[in-house]
C-alpha cells in the first residue's frame, strides 16, 4: 500500500521545495530585475522590488559601449569548439575504458578525476608561460584546447558511465557480424549512445559557456567571450550595478535558455544509471 | 565448409584453467551440442571457437585454416546469443541486413536475401518494426535470421533458448533441428539443458570441469556412458545410483540403473520399498521409492495407469541387462 501522505505535509514540502528553489534562483532574478532599473534605482535603500519604472535604457547603453555580438560569437566557438574537440577525443577513450578494460582502468579513471581536484590557479603560470611561447594567448583556438583539457574529465566520465550501460554482447555481436572496429563504432555503439553522447554535449557546452577563471585570464581583447563581457562592467572606476546586471543578463540568456529547452536530456544525463 | 578443428586448446582466466587442455574435431554439417552444468567451460569453449575470446595456448582450425588469431568477423562464423543481442535502434530489417552491410554486399542482392530469410522466419510482417516492439519468440527469429542471411561456415547458439519459456522453447527447438535439416550447415549449440541436447544433437560434448567427459551421439551417451557423471547427466529423470553390498554382487563400486529399467510391482520383485512420491504425467508415473535400504531414493518410471499411492509397499525388479557398473573412480567397468 502506498504511503498515505496527509494534506499538511504535501503543503509543507510543496512550500519547502519552492522555497529552496526560489532562494537559489533568486540571485538571477534580482540581476534580471536590476537590469531593468536606473543606476538610482538600483542601489535605493530599501530596495525596489517590482515597483520601479522599467527602462531599456542599460540594455541600449552596454550595447552601444561593447560589441556583444563579437563576445557572444567567442563564447559559441569556445564552448562549441571545447566541446567537441573533448567528445572526439573522449569516446575512443571512454569505448576503451568501458569495453576493453585493464587492470589499471580504474585507476585511471580515478587519476583523470583527481585532477579536477587541483585548483586551476596552480597551474596559470605555468599555462600562461606555454601560451606565451605558442602565441596562443589572447586567441580562440588556445581557449578552445584549455577548456576542452579542463572538461575532458568530465566528458570522459560520463561517457564511460553511458557505454557501460550497453551490453558487451550486442558489440560481440557487431563484431561476428563482420563489423570492424570503425563499424562497430559508427553503426552500433554511437547510435545506442546519442542521448547519453547529447546530455554529455549539453552539460559541458553549459560548463564551457560559464568558465570564468581561464577565460579572463587568457584573454584580452580578441578572443574575450561572455564572461570577459561581463567583468568588463565590474570595473573599480564606478558601480554601475544596473549596467552590470543588464551585461549579465544578456551573458547568460542563451545558456539560460538552452538549458530550459533541454532540461529533460540535462536531468536524464546527470542522474543516468541511478535509476533503473 | 564448416568443418572446425580444436588442437590442445586451452583458456586460463587469471590464474584459473578454466578448459584444460582439449582436443575437437566437429565435422561439416554436424549438430554438435555442447553440455554440461553451469561453469563447466561450455560458453567459454564456444566464445573460443567464435573469436570473442583468445585462446591461452592451441590452435583452432576452421576450414583447415588455421583461425586461433583471426579477429570474429573474419571467421565466417555466425553466433546467436542468449539475450538475442539485436541492435535496438535499428528496426529488423536492418538488424537482419547488418552482416550483408558489413560484407558490402549491393543493395539488391541485401534486399533479396533479407526477404527470403524474413520468409522462413516468418517475420515478414514485422520487418519495420523495432526489437523493443517485438516479442521474445520474435526476437529470437531475428536473431537467427541475422545469422542465417550471410551463409556462414557454421552457426554458433549460446544458450538461445533459455529466455522463453517453455511451450516457445519446445516449438523454437522444433524450428532449430529443422533449419539445420534444411541448411545443412555445422551448427554448434550451447545448453545446460540435456532434453535440448538430447532431442537436437548429432554429436554431444559433455563437458565438467573444463574437461570433455565424453563425446558421442545422443544413443551412445545414453546406452555407453563412460563414467557416473555422464550417466548421470544424461537421461530424466537422472539414474538411480546404488553402492554397497548390492553393488558387490555385480563386482562394481557402483552400480547404475535408469528410472525406465526398473519394473514395480505389487506382489514380487528384487528389492523392496515404499512410495514417498508419484508424480503422474498422465503418459508416464514417477514414482519416489524409500527404505529400499539401497539409497535414499530410488527413482522408477512406470506407465501412467499404473497407480500405487503415498506409504504403499512396492518390489522393485532391476533389469539386469541394463545395469551400468562403475569402479571407485567412477568410471565404466
Amino acid at each position: 500500500m502506498a504511503r498515505a501522505v496527509s494534506f499538511n505535509r504535501k503543503t509543507f514540502n510543496t512550500v519547502l521545495a519552492w522555497s529552496i528553489g526560489l532562494l537559489i534562483f533568486f540571485p538571477i532574478l534580482w540581476t534580471i530585475l536590476t537590469s531593468f532599473k536606473t543606476e538610482g534605482q538600483a542601489i535605493a535603500d530599501p530596495p525596489l522590488f517590482l515597483m520601479f519604472d522599467w527602462t531599456l535604457e542599460n540594455y541600449a547603453i552596454v550595447q552601444e559601449r561593447s560589441d556583444y555580438l563579437r563576445f557572444l560569437t567567442n563564447s559559441v566557438i569556445i564552448a562549441g569548439g571545447s566541446t567537441l574537440l573533448g567528445i572526439f577525443v573522449a569516446v575512443p577513450a571512454a569505448w576503451s575504458m568501458a569495453f576493453v578494460p585493464s587492470k589499471r582502468t580504474k585507476d585511471i579513471l580515478l587519476w583523470m578525476l583527481s585532477t579536477k581536484m587541483l585548483p586551476a590557479v596552480g597551474v596559470l603560470y605555468p599555462i600562461y608561460l606555454i601560451f606565451i611561447e605558442l602565441g596562443l594567448l589572447d586567441t580562440k583556438i588556445g581557449l578552445v584546447v584549455v577548456l576542452m583539457l579542463i572538461n575532458l574529465p568530465i566528458i570522459v566520465w560520463m561517457l564511460y558511465t553511458y557505454f557501460k550501460e550497453i551490453p558487451s554482447e550486442i558489440l560481440e555481436a557487431a563484431r561476428m557480424d563482420g563489423a570492424s572496429l570503425r563499424s562497430e563504432i559508427l553503426y552500433v555503439l554511437t547510435p545506442m549512445a546519442i542521448p547519453g553522447i547529447a546530455s554529455t554535449i549539453l552539460l559541458n557546452f553549459i560548463l564551457a559557456w560559464n568558465e570564468a577563471f581561464w577565460t579572463l585570464n587568457l584573454t584580452a581583447a580578441q578572443a574575450a567571450p561572455l564572461t570577459a563581457f561581463i567583468a568588463s562592467y565590474s570595473s573599480p572606476e564606478g558601480l554601475f550595478y544596473a549596467k552590470l546586471s543588464a551585461a549579465s543578463t544578456m551573458a547568460i540568456a542563451p545558456i539560460l535558455i538552452l538549458g530550459w529547452f533541454s532540461q529533460k536530456q540535462l536531468v536524464r544525463g546527470l542522474t543516468f544509471g541511478a535509476v533503473k | 565448409m564448416g568443418r572446425i578443428v580444436l588442437e590442445k586448446v586451452t583458456k586460463k582466466f587469471e590464474h584459473v584453467e578454466v578448459i584444460q587442455p582439449l582436443d575437437l574435431t566437429i565435422e561439416e554439417g554436424e549438430f554438435v551440442v555442447f553440455v554440461g552444468p553451469s561453469g563447466c567451460g561450455k560458453s567459454t569453449l564456444l566464445r573460443l571457437i567464435a573469436g570473442l575470446e583468445d585462446v591461452s595456448s592451441g590452435d583452432i582450425y576452421i576450414d583447415d585454416q588455421n583461425a586461433t588469431d583471426l579477429p570474429p568477423a573474419q571467421r565466417r562464423l555466425a553466433m546467436v546469443f542468449q539475450s538475442y543481442a539485436l541492435y535496438p535502434h535499428m528496426s529488423v530489417r536492418k538488424n537482419i541486413a547488418f552482416p550483408l552491410k558489413m560484407a558490402k554486399l549491393d543493395q539488391a542482392e541485401i534486399d533479396r536475401r533479407v526477404a527470403a530469410a524474413a520468409e522462413v522466419l516468418s517475420l515478414t510482417d514485422y520487418l519495420d518494426r523495432r526489437p523493443g516492439q517485438l516479442s521474445g519468440g520474435q526476437r529470437q527469429r531475428v536473431a537467427i535470421g541475422r545469422a542465417i542471411v550471410r551463409e556462414p561456415s557454421a552457426f554458433l547458439f549460446d544458450e538461445p533458448l533459455s529466455n522463453l519459456d517453455a511451450a516457445l522453447r519446445v516449438g523454437m527447438r522444433l524450428e532449430i533441428s529443422e533449419l539445420h535439416a534444411r541448411l545443412k550447415t555445422t551448427m554448434i549449440y550451447v545448453t545446460h539443458d540435456q532434453v535440448e541436447a538430447m532431442t537436437m544433437a548429432d554429436k554431444i560434448v559433455v563437458l565438467q570441469g573444463g574437461v570433455i567427459e565424453q563425446v558421442g551421439s545422443p544413443l551412445e551417451l545414453y546406452r555407453n556412458p563412460r563414467n557416473r557423471f555422464v550417466a548421470g547427466f544424461i537421461g530424466s529423470p537422472k539414474m538411480n545410483f546404488i553402492e554397497g553390498p548390492e553393488a558387490a554382487k555385480y563386482d562394481a563400486h557402483c552400480i547404475g540403473i535408469r528410472p525406465e529399467h526398473i519394473g514395480v510391482s505389487e506382489t514380487k520383485g528384487e528389492w523392496k520399498g515404499s512410495i514417498s512420491v508419484s508424480e503422474h504425467l498422465g503418459s508416464d508415473t514417477f514414482f519416489h521409492v524409500h527404505d529400499t535400504g539401497l539409497a535414499e531414493t530410488i527413482t522408477v518410471r512406470a506407465g501412467g495407469e499404473v497407480a500405487f499411492k503415498h506409504g504403499d509397499t512396492v518390489y522393485l525388479s532391476p533389469r539386469p541387462e541394463m545395469i551400468h557398473k562403475f569402479d571407485a573412480e567412477g568410471l565404466r567397468l
